[in-house]
């Protein structure tokens, strides 16, 4: 029996017909969906030629039929899946053509160009300092800004009325016996503290904030930073001292440098000595002060220099900070303008 | 301290090149700040006569010279001088010479008359600092040849050392001799100091009725002697020294103070025969050289005149101007002594007179110079006096104060572990052979006899480090330690660094102002200056007081920038304050202060969130504690029950109004010296609840003074243990809310730990919930 015979199939050609119509004509993707569940729904025509195949008493028109209707309901569905993709697909660019942004000028709002904040010049040398040293083998200690005269002076074999204490223009703060307590000149008294709070060996950096009566100028003020290194073990040399200054030249500053001691004088170390850095052009930046520490010294941090040897090291921060970005005048530095902060990321 | 090569060249034998020995001293530790070429002729000047002279009618300010040059040739030279005189022979300077400060002598011209060279003053050629006109050379003097040697003007260098405190004895020359002799490995000869024949003994009586302060105390006489000026070489090598001439006696007594370092001082021995010296009397006075009469202290050591008991001289500081010598002066007492270091100091520090003597005495002179120094005196004398005479029996005394050579042992292995380098037994005891300290080798240990110019060393590491000095820094070679010790950061520091990153991160930029503050500076950002500490010699007085607080400091960086419109200020600072405390010392802490201009509370609580999140540290809120100087309705202090680790919100309206800031300033302020201590346990790993959750919508009204807080914790401890998270989504103020409260919208999110949450459940903790929200004051919205 051909299918001609079968008066349905003319009610399903017509209901694809119709269908595909309106797949075709459908305006979005929601329109789409009830569409698609109008034709192939329980309710569609499509579903009624299907309820109704067991009337068809036939079995070989039953079945055609029956595979006519399951093809209908394929080709809607193939039909309104390349539909959906080509609706889908106009939509989005559609969307996407309206959401244009200029990025440059998103790139100017106040979010976008929210810089992050930056460190003080004199933080972020501290932090590569320690960092430095750290890879060295030195931990990092701190103590009080305000010093007793015993810290400052005194344990650092100066007496009373010793005379190289003029070798630093104090700032004294007022106290019950005058004089005895002080704005600290140099990091030094850390490395009394730490002494006779830690236990030797000792391979440690002091970095911190010090003072000096000095009037401000593009070089000098009365507020600054210094670094102090001080190793404490046994049978520690000079010659340990030269190749850790060596050591540290190298790794701060490059390879290219070299560092070189001269024969210099502080009251706590002995002998003491003068470093200076060589540039790879052969020009010298004098840094800091060094020496084996003085026996007395290691006497008043409470342990035994027939036992114990050390030496210790000295250098300015704000210095280095100032070089490596070619700061003129260090107040600058100390303005807290931000015209000048933001510069350094 | 400037040091003439020339004089250390009649001491010691020096290599040619001026650079070498700048070097060696550097090596030695004798620093050299700067070093000038001084007398050095200038190429193309010669002595020419002035043959006549004309004005200008057109030219009232400049004289038309002609001069002979002694080569037969007349040339005609423009001058702006007025000392001279036809016949008088004057520096030539001729066309094409490059003079000291570097112009160039050209044919220039003057109403289109030509000039044919310059006329030279003392300033043009170099050799002084200040001139009147034109040098004037010796009448009679050749003529086309360099003025310098006419002169008598020697080419020298003088070094500018940068002493330090421990090298007393390089404040001679002798001392910085001494040093390059055993460097250079030549002899040290010292001064010429020979004075042969003597003359017979004459004695002056010399009492120190002060022996504390004056070790020793000797007196010369010195005879045949005429005062006059002294020979060119002589107030030449003074200037390069910085010391003016005055007279043949006063500038051979200054020129041997700067080669041997013994101060000494000529007095008219016809006038003070006898010497005593004493304390002043509190209130006595003396009339120094430069004019000022000086009333004494009672710790002032006076040199005194023992016949009539009167002060002569402040010791070791300057010389009374009564008792200076005189053109009749013919027989010198000189006086040399070794003065207590610290007494001279007070003293010159009392009278604020910082002289050539007391420098040295403060730092610490050689009481065996003076025999050198008196015969070094005569020495330079005899150029201008050739008769002058030193008489044998100079009087000496001393007191036990005076220092006497120091015997010190040190071992060879004792320096090889000390410098880390083996510096054999026959070198080290030929350094310290070369610098004087007379060392003996018995096995290991080499003694030395420490010489009296040499106070600073004490110790065998003194010794140590003179054996390093000459054995050469850069020859001990460079090890590195092997340690046993890891390098780190303690947790404070690395806490420490986390929170600048954080505070970076929320685009603040650090601030570092002054810890110092001006008095009121604390008031008026709303705080007390009652625990405050001064400075007692500040630099100025609006930096007097140790800041207690970050806050003035930084809020006066936010109006600078804001005077000058910055955009965006945001600014913090970690620094120390110091309150004054019972003890010692301060009570100095860390603390942390963050100011942003335009931000308001809930910058201030984004900052502080941010903090907690990174520290994994935390606080309450509480705003019924009003923290000094801030908006009283819109910050709160960080409590941890009694326990105050900071304050935040907003900077009070009078204090921003007082300053001149404008706008809302937003400000969190932390003490970190308790916030970084603490050292979180690690947080042990919870499973997920992979069962589905549900949400609970709460409208709340609640009166604008209870803080939400409150019904937060009312309404967790309600959901129990089910709450997963409690998120204030909403706050509403307006119609349907009445006055003075607010809708406060919560979302409750709920999971059962075992399973799936039933519809009961939920409204069972719904209800829960809102009962205890009830309690709490506040009312559900419907």
């Amino acid at each position: 029996m051909s299918s001609q015979s079968i008066p349905e199939l003319t009610l399903v050609a017509d209901a694809v017909a119709d269908g595909l119509a309106l797949v075709a004509g459908a305006s979005s993707r929601d329109d789409l969906r009830t569409v698609v569940a109008g034709l192939t729904g329980k309710k569609g025509a499509l579903a009624t030629i299907k309820a109704s195949l067991g009337k068809v008493a036939d079995v070989e028109a039953r079945k055609s039929l029956g595979q006519a209707v399951n093809d209908a309901i394929g080709q809607i569905e193939n039909a309104a899946a390349d539909r959906e993709r080509s609706l889908r697909s106009a939509e989005l660019s559609e969307r996407i053509e309206n959401e244009r942004v200029d990025l440059t000028e998103l790139a100017m709002s106040q979010r976008a160009s929210r810089r992050r904040g930056r460190l003080h010049l004199v933080t972020q040398a501290t932090e590569r300092l320690e960092d430095v040293f750290i890879g060295l083998g030195f931990q990092v200690a701190e103590g009080p800004e305000v010093e007793t005269d015993f810290y400052n002076f005194e344990a650092l074999n100066m007496p009373p009325s010793h005379p190289a204490r003029s070798m630093w223009d104090t700032l004294f703060v007022e106290s019950d016996v005058p004089g005895s307590v002080v704005l600290r000149t140099h990091t030094s008294p850390v490395q009394i503290r730490v002494m006779q709070e830690w236990p030797p060996p000792i391979y440690a950096v002091m970095p911190g904030r010090v003072f000096r009566k000095e009037t401000p100028d593009a070089t000098h003020m009365p507020v600054f930073h210094q670094i102090e290194g001080l190793v404490i073990d046994r049978g520690i040399t000079f010659a340990d001292l030269a190749g850790t200054i060596e050591s540290f030249t190298k790794a701060f500053f490059g390879s290219q440098f070299t560092s070189r001691l001269r024969p210099s004088y502080f009251p706590f170390t002995e002998p003491s000595a003068e470093f200076d850095i060589r540039r790879p052009d052969g020009s010298w930046i004098e840094l800091g002060g060094c020496g084996m520490v003085h026996p007395h010294v290691i006497r008043a941090g409470g342990l035994d220099p027939a036992e114990w040897s050390g030496f210790a090291f000295g250098f300015g921060i704000d210095r280095m900070a100032k070089e490596r970005h070619g700061v003129e005048d260090l107040r600058d530095m100390y303005s807290d303008d931000i015209r000048f902060t933001e510069q350094f990321s | 301290m400037k040091i003439l090569l020339s004089i250390l060249r009649e001491m010691a034998d020096l290599p040619e090149d001026p650079h070498v020995v700048a070097e060696a001293l550097n090596s030695l530790g004798l620093a050299v700040e700067t070093m000038d070429i001084v007398g050095e002729p200038v190429a193309g000047v010669v002595s020419a006569r002035i043959t006549r002279m004309e004005k200008h009618p057109d030219a009232a300010k400049v004289t038309r010279c002609w001069v002979d040059a002694g080569d037969g040739q007349e040339r005609h030279v423009w001058c702006g001088a007025t000392n001279m005189s036809v016949g008088d022979i004057v520096p030539l300077a001729t066309l094409g010479t490059t003079m000291p400060n570097g112009m160039q002598i050209a044919r220039r011209g003057i109403l289109g008359i030509d000039s044919e060279g310059m006329l030279c003053s003392e300033v043009e050629l170099g050799i002084s600092d200040e001139s009147s006109g034109l040098l004037i050379l010796p009448a009679g003097s050749e003529l086309g040849v360099s003025p310098f040697g006419i002169l008598g003007i020697e080419h020298d260098v003088v070094f500018d050392l940068d002493l330090t405190r421990n090298r007393a004895d390089c404040w001679g020359h002798l001392g910085v001799a001494r040093d390059l002799a055993a460097h250079f490995g030549t002899e040290l000869r010292g001064p010429d100091a020979d004075v042969s024949p003597v003359g017979p003994a004459r004695s002056l009586p010399v009492e120190i009725a002060a022996g504390e302060h004056c070790g020793m105390f000797s007196v010369s006489v010195v005879s045949g002697v005429t005062v006059g000026p002294s020979p060119r070489w002589v107030s030449e090598r003074l200037l390069h020294l910085g010391m003016r001439s005055i007279n043949n006696v006063v500038d051979a007594s200054n020129l041997v103070m700067l080669e041997t370092n013994q101060p000494n001082h000529a007095y008219d021995a016809d006038v003070v025969s006898a010497f005593l010296v004493r304390l002043a009397a509190d209130g006595e006075t003396l009339t120094t050289l430069d004019g000022q009469e000086r009333s004494l202290h009672g710790e002032d050591l006076l040199i005194c005149d023992a016949t009539r008991g009167t002060g002569v001289g402040l010791a070791g500081v300057m010389g009374d101007l009564h008792s200076e010598i005189t053109d009749s002066t013919t027989t010198l007492a000189l006086e040399s002594a070794w003065f207590s270091p610290d007494p001279i100091r007070f003293a010159a520090q009392r009278h604020g007179l910082r002289t050539e003597a007391s420098i040295r005495f403060e730092r610490g002179t050689d009481p065996q110079a003076w025999e050198l120094a008196a015969r070094r005196f005569v020495r330079i004398l005899r150029h201008t006096c050739p008769s002058a005479t030193l008489h044998e029996g100079a009087t000496v005394v001393r007191t036990p104060e005076c220092p006497v050579e120091r015997q010190i042992s040190v071992s060879v292995s004792r320096i090889a572990e000390v410098l880390g380098v083996v510096v054999p037994a026959d070198r080290v005891v030929s350094i310290l052979s070369a610098i004087g300290f007379d060392p003996q080798l018995a096995g290991d240990v080499v003694s030395c006899r420490v010489p009296t110019w040499r106070p600073d060393c004490l110790d065998d590491v003194d010794i140590i480090e003179e054996v390093a000095r000459h054995f050469g820094y850069d020859n001990i070679g460079k090890t590195v330690p092997k340690s046993a010790v890891h390098g780190r950061l303690s947790n404070v520091q690395r806490r420490r660094r986390v929170l600048r990153q954080v505070l970076v991160g929320l685009g603040l930029d650090e601030a570092m102002p002054s810890p110092f503050l001006a008095t009121g500076d604390l008031v008026s950002v709303g705080l007390t200056e009652d625990d405050v500490l001064h400075i007692a010699n500040p630099l100025v007085a609006d930096e007097s007081v140790l800041r207690t607080s970050l806050r003035p400091g930084l809020l006066k960086a936010l109006r600078y920038n804001q005077s000058h419109r910055a955009p965006r200020i945001g600014l913090w600072e970690i620094g120390h304050v110091y309150p004054r405390s019972s003890e010692q010392l301060p009570d100095e802490t860390e603390q942390l202060a963050i100011v942003v201009a335009g931000g308001d509370a809930e910058t201030a609580l984004e900052h502080w969130n941010a903090i907690c999140d990174a520290l994994s540290v935390g606080a309450q809120l509480d705003q019924s504690r009003v923290p000094a100087g801030l908006h009283s309705t819109r910050s709160a202090t960080l409590a941890r029950g009694k326990q105050v680790v900071g304050v935040l919100g907003e900077v009070s309206p009078v204090v921003l109004e007082d300053l001149g800031i404008e706008g809302r300033v937003s400000i969190l302020e932390l003490n970190l010296t308790a916030l970084l201590r603490e050292e979180p346990k690690p947080t042990v790993a919870r499973d997920i609840n992979r069962f589905p959750s549900s949400d609970i919508d709460l409208a709340f009204v609640l009166a604008d003074d209870v803080p939400a807080a409150n019904l937060l914790r009312a309404l967790k401890q309600a959901a129990g243990k089910r709450l997963v998270s409690a998120q204030l989504f909403d706050v509403y103020r307006g119609p349907g809310v009445p006055g003075g409260s607010r809708s406060l919208a919560f979302r409750l999110r709920l999971q059962e730990a075992g399973g799936t949450l039933t519809d009961a459940v939920i409204a069972e903790v719904q209800s829960e919930c809102i009962r205890a929200g009830e309690k709490a004051g506040a009312s559900i919205r419907a």
